[in-house]
């Protein structure tokens, strides 16, 4: 593996310009000022109960996603690229949502092949010639990005179901602010507050054409056993919008109400963090407590929007990976400003015959899996977990890709020996309404803890920090 | 308004209110069961703590003997008691969760700080009486500082009216309770009132009502039983009084009512219920039965909250 780009330091003792300030910072300031902030930090999360739950009936836990206070930082111009790619990327997959639900010129030029998409479990028939307003079906994406160089931003992962995170982004910033007031007097930090207006106005932006002038809109939560409940309620809070469960909602005359005080009131557009799966009994899963008997005929009829639209899983599938640099091109005419992970689709004869042959190099992922459950891991697994693998590969290639290990890029961490370069990613969000794609500038910074670790989840000791895009 | 967010904040400061009254009520028996026997009479005030807190039929199930040790876990700390204070603080936070969009910011603190520091206890228990009187008394603060804060920061809308309802409302419940449960005890018959024995009964009601200085601040007399049941009742000056208690309910459903253009059956059976207290005297009260004065006021009382469940909760 090669040697991880440092975001920081440039090899041969000189530092970046984004950094230049913060070193010096932290030259001025003790480490046990830092300490003291840190656990300052800590004690602010747990108040305002910034958690993810883990919750048994006997026992309730939560926990804190562990919180690093030395910012991530990117230049402008660092950023003013991303986000180019980032609009460029989420265009091409509104693009492809609404082809694959509607012509299907993809398929029929060949680019995508038409199994992956129809014996694809998230593809979701029920929208097929649906219309939705502006034909907009990914109103929130997550962008899951890494660096490896000065140059490239790859993109690990697209989230066009239900990304979560953004609360996070909100929240590292307000308490790096009430922590660090001074650093942020040394830097013009480009502000992220904006979120929620823009989310909000996307939102209503995408209303039905029967909605009134003023669309009245939900934020849908599984409730407060859901492990992102926090981040729901907070947007919610901070959207000014009713949190709903789906008890809350009835559909009459296939329009939306919710109950309230005062009587049913109408709802036009919901921001739903309940999986396609559970939304609605009747369509999907009946046995789904948290969905909304009769959604979708309200959504087939035209009189709600759903965001993100249904069926969205299509369009960020790993299958589907694979082929997003094809489809920015087919769709936009352009190169992809983005770069994907190569990989190799073991579907594929010669890109199998490659991947048999440098297993020990490779990361082998299941299609379908996901939270890296029947992932082969190749530079740390044994000989003989390789060798089971490679008969699994055989049976069935399909149901595979292969993608090179990464060496993430680093940046500088507090850990328990003082500052030290730790494994980062980078989550920004980006929002389409009806006539703008925006991003807020920032996003979140995610950071593997051990050292050397590569897994950035918060579920495998990962943490966060708050990401800086500078204003020049 | 959602429904379940008002139905949430109701049962929220339903279940803070609760949990300040039975720690109230431990309190007030320990101190009264601290004294020589010859003070308190053969009464055990661990049953009649039951009583009032409305639970001693369930109690039986599990316990034999209502003494101080079995009643204090199962008014405490017990998770198959729907209503211990264990449960009331664990349902308090679930429905804080629930709305914490229509909580301020302070009135969220108390309850998930309240929580965090009470799961030592759930696990611990309380070993001594130290122990259990540090418990109670931050039991008591909690639900001061959650009124508090609601008071001090809420908006003046629909959320603040239906959190106050419910204080309210199990408020006038609690008080009738206790009140009816020791008259019960205390005035078999016709009789004769007065003696030690008494005094200390009285006492006991009366703190656990928070209302002993009160007494002494209204009639500048000693304890007298219709005095204690006249404050309890029918003085709209003390917060806890039955009559106090409707007048602010009766107030925060007009205000519901104007602020929806819209009365309905709550916003009248209310007005019904404080037109009975303010149009009674002691006397009238003593000539019906205070027993059957109060039994009356809970069935009514009760009824008014499933009133207001239909009519907006639902």
């Amino acid at each position: 593996m090669a040697v991880a780009f440092d975001e920081m330091n440039i090899p041969g003792g000189d530092l970046r310009p984004a950094y230049q300030e913060l070193a010096r910072w932290l030259k001025e300031t003790p480490p046990e000022a830092l300490e003291y902030r840190r656990q300052e930090a800590e004690l602010l999360f747990r108040r305002i109960g910034i958690t993810f739950a883990v919750y048994g009936d006997s026992e309730s836990t939560e926990r804190l996603i562990p919180f690093d206070v030395i910012p991530r930082i990117m230049s402008g111009k660092e950023w003013a690229l991303l986000e180019k790619g980032l609009k460029q990327r989420v265009r091409a997959l509104n693009m492809f949502l609404r082809d694959i639900y509607h012509g299907r010129d993809i398929l029929r030029a060949e680019i995508v092949p038409d199994d992956l998409i129809f014996q694809n479990p998230v593809f979701r028939p029920e929208m097929n010639g649906q219309q939705v307003p502006h034909d907009v079906y990914v109103h929130i994406a997550g962008i899951d990005i890494v660096r490896v160089d000065a140059e490239d931003f790859i993109v690990l992962e697209d989230n066009a179901r239900t990304p979560s995170g953004v609360s996070y982004m909100l929240e590292n910033r307000e308490i790096m602010m009430r922590l660090f007031p001074d650093l942020f007097a040394r830097h013009r930090v480009a502000p992220v507050e904006r979120y929620p207006d823009e989310l909000l106005s996307a939102l209503r932006s995408v209303a039905p054409q029967g909605a009134s002038g003023e669309p009245t809109v939900a934020l849908l939560t599984p409730g407060v056993y859901n492990s992102a409940y926090y981040e729901h309620s907070f947007l919610a809070d901070k959207l000014g919008i009713e949190l709903v469960e789906g008890r809350d909602l009835i559909v009459k005359n296939n329009e939306v109400f919710m109950r309230t005080t005062e009587g049913v009131k109408r709802v036009d557009v919901i921001y739903r963090r309940v999986d396609d799966d559970y939304l609605d009994p009747l369509t999907f899963r009946p046995d789904s407590a948290l969905g909304v008997p009769g959604l979708m005929s309200a959504y087939a009829a035209g009189n709600i929007t759903l965001a993100n639209a249904v069926g969205t899983g299509i369009a960020d599938d790993k299958a589907i990976y694979s082929y997003m640099p094809d489809i920015v091109k087919f769709y936009l005419g352009e190169e992809p400003i983005l770069k994907n992970v190569p990989t190799w689709r073991c579907r594929e004869p010669k890109d199998l015959a490659y991947v048999l042959d440098h297993l020990s190099e490779l990361v082998v992922k299941e299609v379908h899996g996901s939270g890296g459950y029947g992932m082969l891991i190749g530079p740390a697994a044994t000989k003989a977990t390789i060798e089971a693998f490679r008969e699994k590969l055989k049976r069935e290639p399909e149901g595979f890709i292969a993608q090179p290990t990464l060496a993430l890029s680093t940046c500088p961490t507090c850990t328990a020996s003082g500052l030290a370069p730790r494994h980062v990613d980078l989550r920004p969000f980006v929002l389409t309404g009806s006539k703008h794609t925006t991003i807020v500038p920032g996003g979140l910074t995610r950071v593997a803890l051990k050292e050397g670790s590569l897994v950035v989840n918060s579920s495998q000791g990962g943490g966060t920090k708050d990401t800086w895009i500078l204003d020049e | 308004m959602l429904s379940r967010t008002a139905e949430n904040l109701y049962w929220l400061a339903r279940y803070v209110e609760r949990a300040e009254y039975l720690a109230r009520t431990i309190d007030a028996t320990l101190r009264v069961t601290a004294l020589p026997a010859a003070y308190i009479g053969k009464t055990n005030e661990w049953d009649s703590a039951l009583l009032t807190a409305g639970v001693a039929a369930s109690f039986y199930q599990t316990y034999e003997e209502a003494n101080e040790h079995n009643v204090v876990e199962y008014l405490s700390f017990s998770p198959n008691n729907p209503s211990s204070i264990r449960n009331c603080i664990e349902a308090a936070r679930l429905n804080s969760r629930s709305v914490r969009t229509a909580l301020t910011s302070e009135m969220w603190d108390t309850i998930n700080s309240a929580w965090i520091e009470l799961q030592e206890v759930w696990n611990k228990g309380t070993s001594t009486r130290e122990d259990l009187a540090k418990f109670l008394r931050f039991v008591q603060e909690t639900s001061l500082r959650f009124d508090g804060s609601a008071y001090r920061t809420m908006l003046r809308n629909d959320a603040y009216w239906f959190s106050r309802m419910g204080v309210h409302l199990e408020r006038a419940d609690n008080t009738a309770r206790i009140l009816d449960v020791k008259y019960h005890v205390l005035l078999p018959e016709e009789e004769h009132v007065g003696g030690p024995l008494d005094f200390y009964q009285w006492t006991s009601i009366l703190r656990s009502v928070s209302a002993l200085t009160a007494y002494h601040w209204v009639y500048r007399e000693t304890l007298k039983p219709w005095l204690i049941a006249d404050l309890l009742i029918l003085n709209d000056t003390l917060p806890r009084s039955l009559a106090s208690c409707y007048g602010n309910l009766v107030r925060n459903l007009d205000q519901i009512g104007v602020a929806y253009g819209r009365q309905g059956p709550a916003q009248r059976h209310a007005r019904g219920i404080r037109n009975r207290l303010e149009h009674s005297n002691m006397n009238d009260i003593f000539q019906h039965g205070v027993h059957e004065f109060i039994q009356e006021f809970i069935s009514d009382n009760s009824r008014l909250g499933e009133i207001i469940t239909k009519q907006y909760l639902i």
